[in-house]
């Protein structure tokens, strides 16, 4: 019984300093150092050498805005032929998809889930288009002079385009530009450029994306934590790097190839974690998957889309509902609509190639997937990756299996424009005209949706996901995705009870045997 | 005649006690990490379960140099000796109050099923659990950027076999605690492992062992 205290402390000690460690412990922090020196790095922007006020070139009196084009080109050399093979000037690109080859895609010819496409409605959508007057399928897209430098290089945030314009400016009236003012003020874009398309598709703000919309141009940490404004006030190009007019970064929801994407990791690397057990998820798991916990943290987005409630008249004339907070839920133009904010996103596998459904797709499965996107948890290329799913319904050729595409828009009454005549018959059949295709007449309404992936408004690091929203066996962010064992969501049912009873039959057995043990002592002493 | 006996060494009871917890203690978190119940917290359960594997391999390290170095593994050599009458007195002998089958002692301090047992956690329970448990944290792992990996599919297998050795554990402690308290007084044994001294019958009464059974019916 000597020493018998130096190992009964080693024995009641250790496991108490164990303990003690484990109750106190804080998670590492990663070295601040790292992101101080990003930060420096995104400040340290050129600043603009030119002062364009100055230039003889621009001294003059623009009527028409192709001749501002031809003024930029004339000093900007090469720059225009540079534009001729982006896509904001082509809104096609060539792909190549497994099972279609070699395709040329793009909003010119693909459908999506909102307005359906620009195909005869050019004059409308086309307000966006990075030119003058692509209205139709004649536009040349090889003259240099038709492409609009404004757009996206104007820095005094007046430069409008027409609506219905086709891509020109309004040529009168109030929000005709004054172009000597805004030519004396271009320079690189700012997020008010690529926000004056970006933010507003599918016609209005925030309606498509659910993640990029007019909120970012003057927001807080906890929306969009690179973009806050009192924060490091990022712009779009700081990520989206341009080099030659070929932009870093290509929509995940149109892009079907991955290459040249705009990624997290081009700052970030691929450990930015201080716990490795984090950086081993980047295997698995997109860095949006976690710190963009929602979207459409602002203003709401549209999550369904429903056209087959479209072209209901009062009186002949069309009308609009809103709900109780000011979305538009029914149109006449467009059917019913539901909007949400603060949205949990859906998760999928992703590996950076997408397919996208052609109108010349003979449809099988429904709902009509718009885009497919690829992957799984054996790919090794494909994360989970957070999406928006927009679902809706849009008119389908029971005969022929396809889905249908209707004229939207026309400048004038009686030319099949579905939001001018709200006939759908006559806008089905201009539309399938316009895209080539047979109609056999009849239509109905199908389930469809389309995948899109969400990439900004990320969160700060406080509010992004933790383990246990995962990891949880309840309520699981990715309950969906079952092709793979996630401790604490996944288990063996039956191994669990096995396990149960193994150890209450264990306890059971002990105390039996302990109270027989016990009423045979007591026995025993009596006799 | 019962005479003191240091039967347990320094490093042996140290050994077994902090053994004893890290077991205890990887139940606790990795049942969390399983999802069975919530304690403390996921991150939490998984960074202690993982420290904790690091600490049983260093325990076990240094508990494998000890087993060779003092001959010690000897007494895990399994024995069909007895292992009958071990069992028997298990199920009638000892409510009976019938005599160990076995003499305890510094040379032979296990029964036959001890041995049996003992040498099934230390060469089959345990390495399966530390050796799945690796699988399990390192199966794929980024490393200067690049994605080294063991290129196992699935996480599944591993840890449906992880968590059937995570029960048999449980079940072992609660059978082995229990066994504790079947010395001669119910906490001798415990007493011994925590001082390292027990009350042991000499070798002289090995013959006298029916009549030591007999007498201590006598006290009783």
């Amino acid at each position: 019984m000597k020493k018998k205290l130096l190992p009964f402390l080693a024995i009641v000690l250790i496991p108490q300093i164990f303990l003690a460690i484990a109750i106190l412990d804080k998670p590492k922090q990663k070295d601040p150092k790292v992101l101080e020196a990003l930060k420096v790095e995104v400040q340290n922007r050129p600043k603009k050498a030119v002062d364009h006020s100055l230039f003889a070139e621009l001294q003059r009196d623009f009527k028409r805005p192709q001749e501002i084009t031809e003024a930029c080109l004339s000093c900007h050399t090469g720059r225009g032929d540079e534009l001729l093979t982006n896509h904001h000037w082509l809104w096609e690109r060539e792909s190549f998809i497994e099972g279609r080859g070699v395709v040329y895609l793009g909003k010119k010819n693909l459908v999506n889930n909102f307005c359906t496409g620009i195909g005869g409605s050019e004059g409308t959508c086309n307000k966006c288009h990075a030119g003058y007057g692509w209205q139709d399928d004649t536009f040349d897209f090889t003259q240099q002079r038709n492409m609009d430098c404004l757009i996206c290089h104007d820095n005094t945030q007046t430069y409008e385009k027409a609506s219905g314009g086709a891509g020109y400016p309004p040529s009168s009236g109030p929000l005709a530009p004054d172009y000597k003012y805004i030519t004396a003020n271009v320079g690189k874009p700012t997020k008010y450029n690529c926000g004056y398309c970006h933010f507003y598709s599918a016609g209005g703000n925030n309606i498509k994306h659910g993640h990029l919309e007019e909120a970012l141009l003057n927001t807080n940490r906890s929306v969009d934590v690179h973009m806050a404004r009192e924060g490091m006030d990022m712009s779009c190009t700081d990520c989206h790097k341009t080099q030659n007019h070929i932009m870093l970064g290509r929509y995940y929801g149109t892009a079907s190839n991955d290459y040249n994407r705009a990624t997290c990791t081009q700052c970030h690397g691929t450990t930015p974690h201080a716990m490795s057990k984090l950086n081993e998820h980047t295997v698995k798991v997109a860095c949006q998957t976690c710190h963009i916990p929602t979207y459409a943290k602002v203003n709401p987005t549209k999550t369904y889309w429903d056209w087959s409630t479209a072209c209901d008249l009062h009186d002949g004339k069309p009308i609009e509902y809103m709900d109780s907070t000011g979305r538009i839920s029914y149109q006449s133009m467009k059917g019913t609509a539901y909007w949400a904010s603060n949205v949990e996103p859906e998760y999928v596998w992703f590996n950076g190639q997408a397919d996208h459904m052609l109108v010349s797709d003979s449809i099988t499965e429904f709902p009509v997937k718009i885009n497919t996107l690829f992957g799984n948890y054996t790919d090794s290329k494909a994360q989970i990756w957070p999406v928006k799913i927009h679902r809706g319904k849009q008119p389908f050729d029971p005969h022929y299996h396809r889905i249908l595409k209707a004229k939207l828009w026309d400048r004038e009454p009686g030319k099949g424009g579905l939001w001018v005549d709200f006939n759908w018959e006559s806008s089905l059949r201009e539309g399938m005209k316009i895209a080539g295709l047979p109609w056999s007449g009849q239509w109905e309404f199908v389930e469809t949706e389309m995948f899109l992936p969400i990439s900004h408004m990320v969160s700060p690091k406080e509010i992004s996901l933790s383990c246990s929203d995962c990891h949880t066996r309840e309520g699981s962010r990715l309950h969906n995705l079952t092709d793979f064992y996630m401790p604490a969501r996944d288990r063996s049912a039956t191994l669990d009870t096995i396990g149960i009873l193994l150890i209450l039959g264990s306890l059971f057995g002990v105390v039996t045997h302990g109270t027989i043990r016990i009423i045979a002592y007591r026995r025993r002493k009596k006799v | 005649m019962a005479q003191e006996t240091y039967v347990y060494k320094v490093f042996e009871r140290f050994w077994h006690w902090s053994q004893a917890f890290l077991i205890l203690f990887l139940a606790v978190t990795g049942f969390e990490i399983h999802g069975s119940f919530n304690l403390m917290g996921f991150e939490s359960a998984v960074r202690w379960h993982n420290i904790s594997l690091w600490a049983l391999v260093i325990l076990i390290v240094f508990a494998i140099f000890w087993h060779f170095t003092t001959g010690e593994w000897r007494q895990y050599i399994p024995t069909s000796k007895f292992i009958k009458a071990q069992i028997e007195y298990y199920i009638t002998g000892i409510f009976r109050g019938a005599p160990h089958p076995t003499k305890k002692s510094v040379y032979n301090k296990f029964n036959p099923l001890q041995r049996l047992v003992y040498l099934g956690l230390k060469i089959f329970a345990i390495p399966v659990q530390v050796v799945t448990g690796f699988l399990y944290l390192y199966y794929k792992y980024p490393s200067g950027g690049e994605i080294q990996s063991i290129d196992m599919v699935n996480l599944r297998l591993i840890a449906l076999i992880h968590t059937i050795g995570a029960f048999a554990l449980v079940a072992f402690v609660i059978a082995h605690v229990y066994l504790t308290t079947t010395g001669k007084k119910p906490l001798e044994a415990m007493k011994a492992m925590i001082t390292g001294w027990e009350d042991l019958e000499d070798d002289h009464d090995v013959a006298n062992q029916s009549a030591m059974g007999a007498e201590d019916k006598k006290e009783d």
